[in-house]
């Protein structure tokens, strides 16, 4: 008689009660209660009050409690983005190898997964132009927050000046993990000033001195601009002796410039564009940087190798920054991180290929343009709000009251970003042609 | 295609090694790369360098040249290719599903098949800058999850933001740093953790800016009480304890211990990677902890991916609820039409910001919800019974010498004059995967090994047959092992040494 006909114990613990029995003698056992050393003071013998329920009353529950959520389409970005991912990504991400093993640290029995990671690496390696990439950060946001402690590590002297866009172009949950990441430390975070939806270079070259470690930017921005002045901050960071930090993604950085051509130090940001559905903002912190920093680096590294037969071989490297063997001294606190999410983006960038992620971005740049232009020509509204080139997304100035505006939309079925008191933001990515039209239309009957 | 690794040896052992199938080794590698597969350079606009190669493909932009890239060079696959290629990677890779997986401290047990379901739920899956109005599902998960896990550690409030446990070690940290700095005692700096805790704890607490205080074991394995008092003073910020502890011990003196850190104004943390002993017998909250944090993806069981993603959420006691970040759960003053609550985000009053660019891995979150509302209190409880039991008559079986008992839901085996890392690959080549090694360093030789409540006897015994029988065997053998694996002996020092960590460097180092 298994436990998992009952509600009587663990589903998913085999034990028969002829077992229990055998095993308990041979522990010289009454009863399983005599196995825990637990000293009546602190004994919990009350319920939690929670109900056992069958496997299907279960998946019937959590549907029926998801069931409340609306359903939306969503023309919503700012740094996340629900991209369609083929099917191919769940059915080989979800071959239980892959999703039941554990950190690779006995790499003769995790050679697939450690070969995953190293693609992984490859792939942003190529995106970035950077020789380091390693495989996952939590989040961007995360992601950002170790890079300024790698600034604080990396630059001698007594800088503590870390530099970030102000808040229209920086995302405050960012902002805000970043503060908690740099609060052991001696570095604070100051505001750069911004000019019609990029860095305002004048400003931050008067902000810049000897003092400052790292200069953040994005691009595209989180008002989906295309940064232009990547290279001249890049230069600016360098004359200072500053790291230059950018965030960015996958998809952008298959298009646009690439980083270590303008002069970045590392890049940071979400590369679960592509390997994820929008999932409450679940990510993939992506982490690069050059060469010299490979003693600094945060996070695991996946290195090739030889085996005894002298096959190539892969495994977790360098493990000597890490926290389980530096302890206090880790380049960072990190253990578990996103492994899973990174296979996911690695099988979904394989599957485009450099022409389908060039593409992909192109139609980014050509879908919001086309969307632009449309609700452009709706009286009481303006878009783009700026006169730079954009990908996926863009800021319009509504006549009304913005909040409104995106209330009546979400009852039409359509949820906006309300960025300002007359702007909301649009973004097409993942959002197909025929919804987007039938976004215009519902627009045009709102703001009427 | 034949291969002569040696693999003949144990040819008569009728241990499979299901991973092992399927082998097709060519030109020194188990698989090739995907960049040996295929590299393809599109170019982008006019090409930048205005010769094209033959096999680059050329992509106009419709942005102007100063803003892209010249050209992107990566694998061009059709979807079958692919399909093999992941599927040949995922049978070099051992699982849960393969078979047992003892790691000390990592509870490593079988991930339930239909929490995958439901997590794959389409309306699982909404942007986070949604409206709070339109995502009420979401946010009723996120409240029952957390008075789920408030119930379970006997905490009184719960954040589920942190991505993983050293994220929810470092949430804590930051909440015992705001509230002394609330009360005007900002001046402590020190956080003490017994030598035996993870090394995560140690990494946490410094990342929050604190100096390190470390405290040895009593010859129980133990908090050393005596060692704790001198290691106590008003610059005491917190305690990071694991109970039970690293060797599976609990601490009895843990109110006691509270006593002694609450006496001088300091905190205590619960590390929760221990957690899976505990359930239904004994809560964090009611042991005097005043924060601590759940890996859901060791005690409830949602997968570990190889290596994430996992979630930390944190439980603190009342008087630190307002310092937790942002946002929570909580319900809201209306009620739908039909009667049901209404949920929404807060901010708590001196919250500490944010850990995470959203809400943490919530697809994790929801499988752990389900995990729990699965098996209920009478399945936690039981989990935790057959976890001990597990370990005990695992370790009852062993010729190897356990040193520290009474033991929970995991112990460490010594190795004695076996070197335990050798130990663990030899055990690789009798189809089982090996424990922890070397660590508590308490231990000599250390096997810190956790069978959690999902095997059954007879895999047990099976184990133990593994245990065993590396144990009897000399030197040589265990420093040629593995031998039946997929790969042989990696070299760790080459690959550190020569750090190759991408292809385009493996190109390179060959060029």
């Amino acid at each position: 008689m298994h436990g998992n006909e009952t509600h009587a114990g663990s589903p998913y613990a085999p034990h028969t009660d002829e077992d229990r029995a055998a095993m308990l003698e041979a522990v010289d056992a009454e009863t399983v209660e005599e196995l825990f050393d637990i000293p009546g003071a602190v004994r919990f013998d009350d319920e939690f009050g929670i109900d056992a329920r069958t496997e299907r009353e279960t998946r019937r529950l959590v549907r029926s409690i998801l069931g409340r959520n609306d359903d939306l389409t969503e023309l919503l970005g700012r740094g996340h983005y629900g991209y369609y991912v083929p099917s191919l990504v769940d059915h080989l991400a979800d071959r239980s190898e892959f999703l039941t093993s554990y950190t690779q640290y006995q790499p003769e029995v995790s050679q697939g997964f450690l070969q995953a990671l190293f693609e992984y690496q490859s792939l942003l390696v190529e995106l970035t132009g950077l020789e380091i990439a390693n495989c996952s950060m939590y989040d961007a946001a995360t992601a950002l927050g170790e890079a300024a402690t790698l600034a604080d590590r990396v630059r001698d002297a007594t800088g503590y000046r870390v530099l970030v866009p102000e808040a229209d172009l920086l995302r405050e949950e960012r902002r805000s993990t970043l503060e908690n990441y740099v609060a052991g430390t001696d570095l604070e975070v100051e505001s750069y000033p911004t000019a019609d939806g990029n860095v305002d270079l004048a400003a931050l070259e008067d902000a810049v001195d000897e003092e400052v470690v790292m200069i953040y930017a994005e691009n595209p921005t989180v008002r989906g601009t295309i940064e232009e002045h990547l290279a001249a901050i890049g230069d600016l960071a360098d004359a200072n002796d500053a790291l230059f930090t950018l965030g960015s993604d996958p998809v952008a950085l298959s298009l646009l410039e690439r980083p270590a051509d303008v002069g970045a130090d590392v890049v940071v940001g979400d590369a679960s564009v592509l390997g994820l559905p929008t999932s409450y903002g679940m990510g993939l912190g992506l982490f690069a940087t050059r060469e010299d920093y490979l003693r600094q680096v945060p996070g695991r590294l996946v290195g090739a190798s030889e085996d005894a037969t002298d096959r190539r071989a892969f495994t977790l490297t360098l493990q000597t920054r890490e926290q389980h063997i530096r302890r206090e001294r880790a380049t960072s606190n990190i253990c578990t991180n996103q492994a899973w999410v990174a296979l996911r983006t690695a099988i979904h960038a394989a599957a485009l290929g450099p022409t389908g992620m060039v593409e992909l971005a192109n139609r980014g740049v050509r879908r919001a343009e086309t969307l632009a232009e449309r609700v452009d020509d709706i009286v009481g509204v303006k878009a783009p709000v700026h006169d730079r080139h954009h990908l996926r997304e863009f800021v319009a100035r509504v006549d009304q009251p913005a909040r409104a505006i995106a209330d009546d939309l979400e009852r039409r079925g359509f949820a906006v970003h309300v960025v300002g008191e007359h702007e909301i933001q649009l973004c097409v990515a993942g959002v197909p042609d025929e919804r987007l039209d039938a976004f215009a239309e519902a627009l045009e009957g709102v703001v009427r | 295609m034949t291969d002569d690794s040696g693999r003949d040896s144990m040819e008569d052992d009728d241990a499979q090694v299901r991973y092992d199938q399927a082998r097709y080794v060519e030109d020194g590698q188990y698989e090739p790369l995907l960049s040996e597969k295929d590299l393809t350079r599109v170019d982008i606009g006019d090409g930048g360098d205005g010769i094209a190669p033959d096999d680059a493909e050329s992509v106009d932009s419709p942005l102007p040249d100063d803003l892209t890239r010249d050209s992107l060079e990566l694998p061009e696959l059709s979807e079958p290719e692919l399909a093999r290629h992941y599927t040949r990677l995922s049978q070099m890779i051992y699982g849960i599903d393969s078979g047992p997986y003892p790691l000390g401290s990592c509870t490593m047990k079988y991930n339930p098949k239909f929490t995958e379901d439901v997590a794959a739920l389409p309306p699982a899956s909404v942007h986070p800058d949604r409206s709070e109005r339109s995502v009420q599902g979401t946010l009723e998960v996120m409240y029952r999850l957390q008075d789920y896990l408030g119930r379970i550690g006997g905490m009184d409030a719960v954040t589920l933001q942190p991505p993983a446990g050293a994220a929810g070690e470092f949430v804590g940290i930051r909440v015992a740093a705001a509230y002394h700095e609330h009360n005007g005692e900002g001046h402590r700096d020190e956080v003490i953790i017994p030598e035996s805790a993870h090394g995560t704890n140690f990494a946490s607490a410094a990342l929050g800016g604190y100096d390190v205080v470390s405290l040895p074991s009593d010859e129980d394995g133990r908090v050393d009480l005596e060692a704790l008092e001198s290691a106590l003073s008003e610059n005491t910020a917190a305690l990071m304890l694991t109970n039970p502890n690293t060797l599976g011990l609990f601490e009895r003196d843990i109110d006691e211990i509270a006593e002694m850190v609450h006496d001088v104004g300091g905190l205590l943390y619960y590390d929760g990677a221990n957690l899976n002993a505990l359930l239904g017998r004994a809560r964090p909250g009611d042991m005097g902890f005043d924060v601590m944090h759940y890996n859901v993806h060791k005690t409830f069981a949602t997968p570990h991916g190889g290596g994430g993603p996992g979630a930390g959420p944190v439980g603190v006691v009342d008087e630190l609820a307002p310092f937790l970040p942002a946002p929570r759960v909580r319900e809201g003053d209306q009620r739908t039409k039909s009667g049901e609550p209404t949920y929404e985000l807060f901010e708590p009053e001196h919250t500490i910001g944010k850990v995470h660019g959203f809400h943490g891995n919530w697809l994790v979150l929801v499988k752990a919800f389900a995990y729990i509302a699965r098996l209920g209190d009478e399945g936690l409880a039981d989990a935790s019974a057959k976890a001990v039991l597990n370990a005990n008559y695992l370790a009852s079986r062993l010729e190897y010498d356990v040193p520290y008992e009474p033991f929970h839901h995991e112990f460490v085996a010594s190795a004695g004059d076996q070197d335990a890392a050798d130990v663990a690959k030899r055990m690789l080549d009798y189809g089982v995967h090996p424990p922890t090694t070397k660590w508590p360093e308490i231990v000599p030789e250390a096997l810190m090994t956790e069978p959690t409540e999902v095997e059954s006897k007879d895999t047990l015994d099976r184990l133990a047959a593994a245990f065993n029988a590396v144990a009897a065997e000399d030197s040589e053998t265990l420093a040629n092992a593995p031998e039946r694996t997929t790969a042989r002996r990696i070299d760790q020092t080459s690959a550190a040494r020569n750090p190759r960590l991408s292809w385009q460097a493996l190109e390179e180092d060959e060029s």
